[in-house]
């Protein structure tokens, strides 16, 4: 009897003295060192965080203002002495700056709408998912039949109808793009719900709010967290896209899609207008595409 | 098979109406109108111009005449192309478009899934490498980049193609316009095709294929490919949809009179009965061509059953 007590406390003493040798690692940790160790990821991390900075400190990197026009200087190419490092426009303002502005619009539209269409999905997919049964097939049933419409065109209503501002832009798309946001959402929730080690955890008496903190929340959230990354480069796109239809951003303020418009009208005589804000978007995209893809890898343990 | 296509033709009408009503409400809550202008018009003609467009009755009963006029395939007139009617316009349009947008989706089709396979079969060498970065370049160039830079390429550098308009309408001058449209498509037909196929190879029915002696390109073209394409057969109601999307920029670049021209020229003069033509008439196309594909897919997989 006494024997055995004093086994009992050397194995729990053991098994301390192991936990402490071998530091649990979280979800979380564990994710970050696989998405660490992504080259391609952390490269593009690199470059993205350049570019932000770049397009948030612009008017100090460059001398010019962005609607400033340079009479003497009109769609001129790359030059050093007067600091247009990437030439002017047609209307003879610097492209730099203006390539930079529009990164800024760029990445807020990006952020931002992607933030609308992931409140508008994580609680439309959410309550379908948890209620479920007739209100979610209804709700769904709504969802796939604003799937199978030409969305675009309806950006382009929305913009056309309530006029062409920038914050219009931002509703518009994130109206149209929380779709698949809502489907993904709805259902982690439907499967998490009843997976086995809530089941566990429940009978071993964990709390509801933990049960949510500890497993539905981590379990729902890798999937959003991927697919949010994924979808600010097609909200960028969307963006560029009605601004080149001359619908997004307006005079004097400017984007990539309205410097690319510009540039494609101007590329025999002024190739440079073309280039520099096509090569900054097309960057932008591929980064953010890479860190998505990372993501997914890093997020995903059943596909180590 | 044939109830479950007309129980699938009728589930588009629902579709097909909010379509319709949507457009048409959004449109209505504009503020302003097509009539808006500089110079202020005399009441009474004024009014003359919203009776002859129906605008002066409530909006329910707009809606109610467009839907009978529309389901007669008549569009109503434009405000802007002012001795046409839209129907006219979408009229002239639609072969442009039609042919742009179809010989995109066979060459993306036929190229993507060349390439795809190229790469499933030379797995992890430079070939496969090749053509899944050459993909990736696809995807995330947008088309509206990618026209000007071929154009600037091998229309003005090279002087090899026509830049732009239908010319004398040969091929010649549809070709940047086809490959620019169906570039993105290649490259996510590519990686779908890809995917497929690196999958089936590894399947267990692949693996007896194999034991049984069968030579590589009967088991290639009898058993792998057929199951390797179905995610590209489910793709493509998608595709269409990103190809027409696609026409609208590439048709305003390369300056071809298709019905993308007018829906950017409408929807940028306010011109809402040519907007929403040619909504409601990519709408339709849309939704009958994903009908059409997954009529297709049910034909391609034994494992689809109809009920």
């Amino acid at each position: 009897m006494v024997k055995d007590m004093t086994g009992a406390a050397q194995r729990s003493a053991l098994i301390e003295k192991a936990a402490e040798e071998v530091q649990g690692r979280s979800l979380w940790q564990d994710a970050r060192r696989r998405l660490f160790a992504n080259k391609m990821a952390v490269a593009s991390m690199i470059v993205l965080g350049i570019i932000a900075l770049m397009a948030i400190f612009a008017d100090v990197l460059s001398p010019h203002a962005y609607d400033e026009v340079y009479w003497d200087y009109i769609g001129v190419g790359p030059m050093l002495e007067n600091s247009h490092w990437f030439g002017t426009d047609a209307n003879g303002r610097d492209l730099f700056i203006r390539t930079l502005y529009g990164a800024r619009v760029s990445l807020m539209v990006g952020i931002v709408t992607t933030l609308v269409a992931l409140v508008i999905g994580v609680t439309y997919g959410s309550i379908a998912g948890y209620f479920g049964g007739r209100i979610d097939s209804l709700m769904m049933r709504l969802v796939d039949v604003l799937y199978s419409m030409p969305l675009m065109f309806f950006i382009i209503i929305l913009v056309v109808v309530f006029g062409r501002h920038i914050v219009l832009v931002f509703i518009a798309i994130g109206c149209v793009e929380w779709l698949t946001m809502a489907r993904i959402v709805r259902g982690q929730t439907l499967s998490v719900k009843r997976k086995e080690y809530i089941e566990a955890a429940r009978a071993s008496g964990v709390s509801t709010p933990n049960i949510i903190r500890r497993h539905i929340i981590p379990n729902v959230i890798g999937p959003v967290i991927v697919f949010v990354t994924l979808m600010v480069p097609v909200v960028i796109l969307v963006e560029s896209f009605l601004s080149f239809l001359g619908l997004g951003v307006q005079e004097p303020m400017t984007s990539w899609g309205v410097l690319i418009s510009e540039g494609a009208a101007q590329m025999e005589n002024a190739p440079h207008m073309l280039i520099f804000p096509a090569v900054f978007l097309a960057v932008t995209l591929f980064c953010f595409n890479f860190i998505g893809d990372g993501l997914r890898d890093a997020l995903d343990p059943k596909d180590r | 098979m044939l109830s479950y296509a007309v129980r699938r033709l009728l589930e588009a009408i629902p579709t097909l109406l909010v379509i319709v009503a949507l457009s048409f409400f959004l449109m209505h809550a504009a503020p302003g109108g097509p009539f808006d202008s500089e110079r202020v018009l005399p009441p009474e003609i004024e009014a003359n111009l919203k009776a002859a467009y129906n605008l002066d009755k409530p909006v329910w009963q707009q809606f109610v005449i467009y839907l009978g006029n529309a389901l007669q395939g008549n569009f109503g007139p434009s405000f802007t192309y002012k001795d046409f009617g839209v129907s006219e316009l979408i009229g002239t349009g639609f072969p442009v478009s039609m042919r742009l947008g179809l010989t995109a989706i066979l060459l993306a089709v036929l190229v993507g899934c060349t390439l795809g396979i190229l790469a499933a079969m030379r797995q992890n060498t430079r070939t496969d490498y090749s053509i899944m970065g050459f993909a990736m370049i696809g995807i995330t160039i947008p088309n509206f980049v990618m026209a000007p830079l071929l154009t600037l390429i091998f229309g003005i550098y090279l002087g090899l193609l026509p830049v732009a308009g239908l010319g004398d309408g040969g091929m010649r001058n549809l070709v940047l316009p086809v490959v620019a449209l169906a570039l993105p498509q290649i490259a996510i037909i590519s990686r779908l095709t890809r995917g497929g196929m690196v999958e089936v190879l590894r399947s267990n029915f692949v693996r007896t294929a194999h034991a049984k002696g069968l030579p590589e390109r009967l088991i290639i073209w009898r058993h792998t490919l057929r199951a390797a394409l179905l995610p590209v057969v489910s793709y493509l109601g998608p595709a269409i949809a990103g190809l027409v999307t696609g026409s609208v920029v590439i048709e305003q670049i390369f300056g071809l009179p298709g019905i993308g021209r007018y829906f950017v020229q409408g929807a940028i003069n306010r011109d809402y009965t040519l907007v929403m033509g040619t909504v409601i008439t990519y709408g339709t196309l849309i939704v009958l061509m994903n009908l059409l594909v997954d009529l297709v897919y049910g034909l391609l997989d034994p494992r689809v059953r109809y009920d």
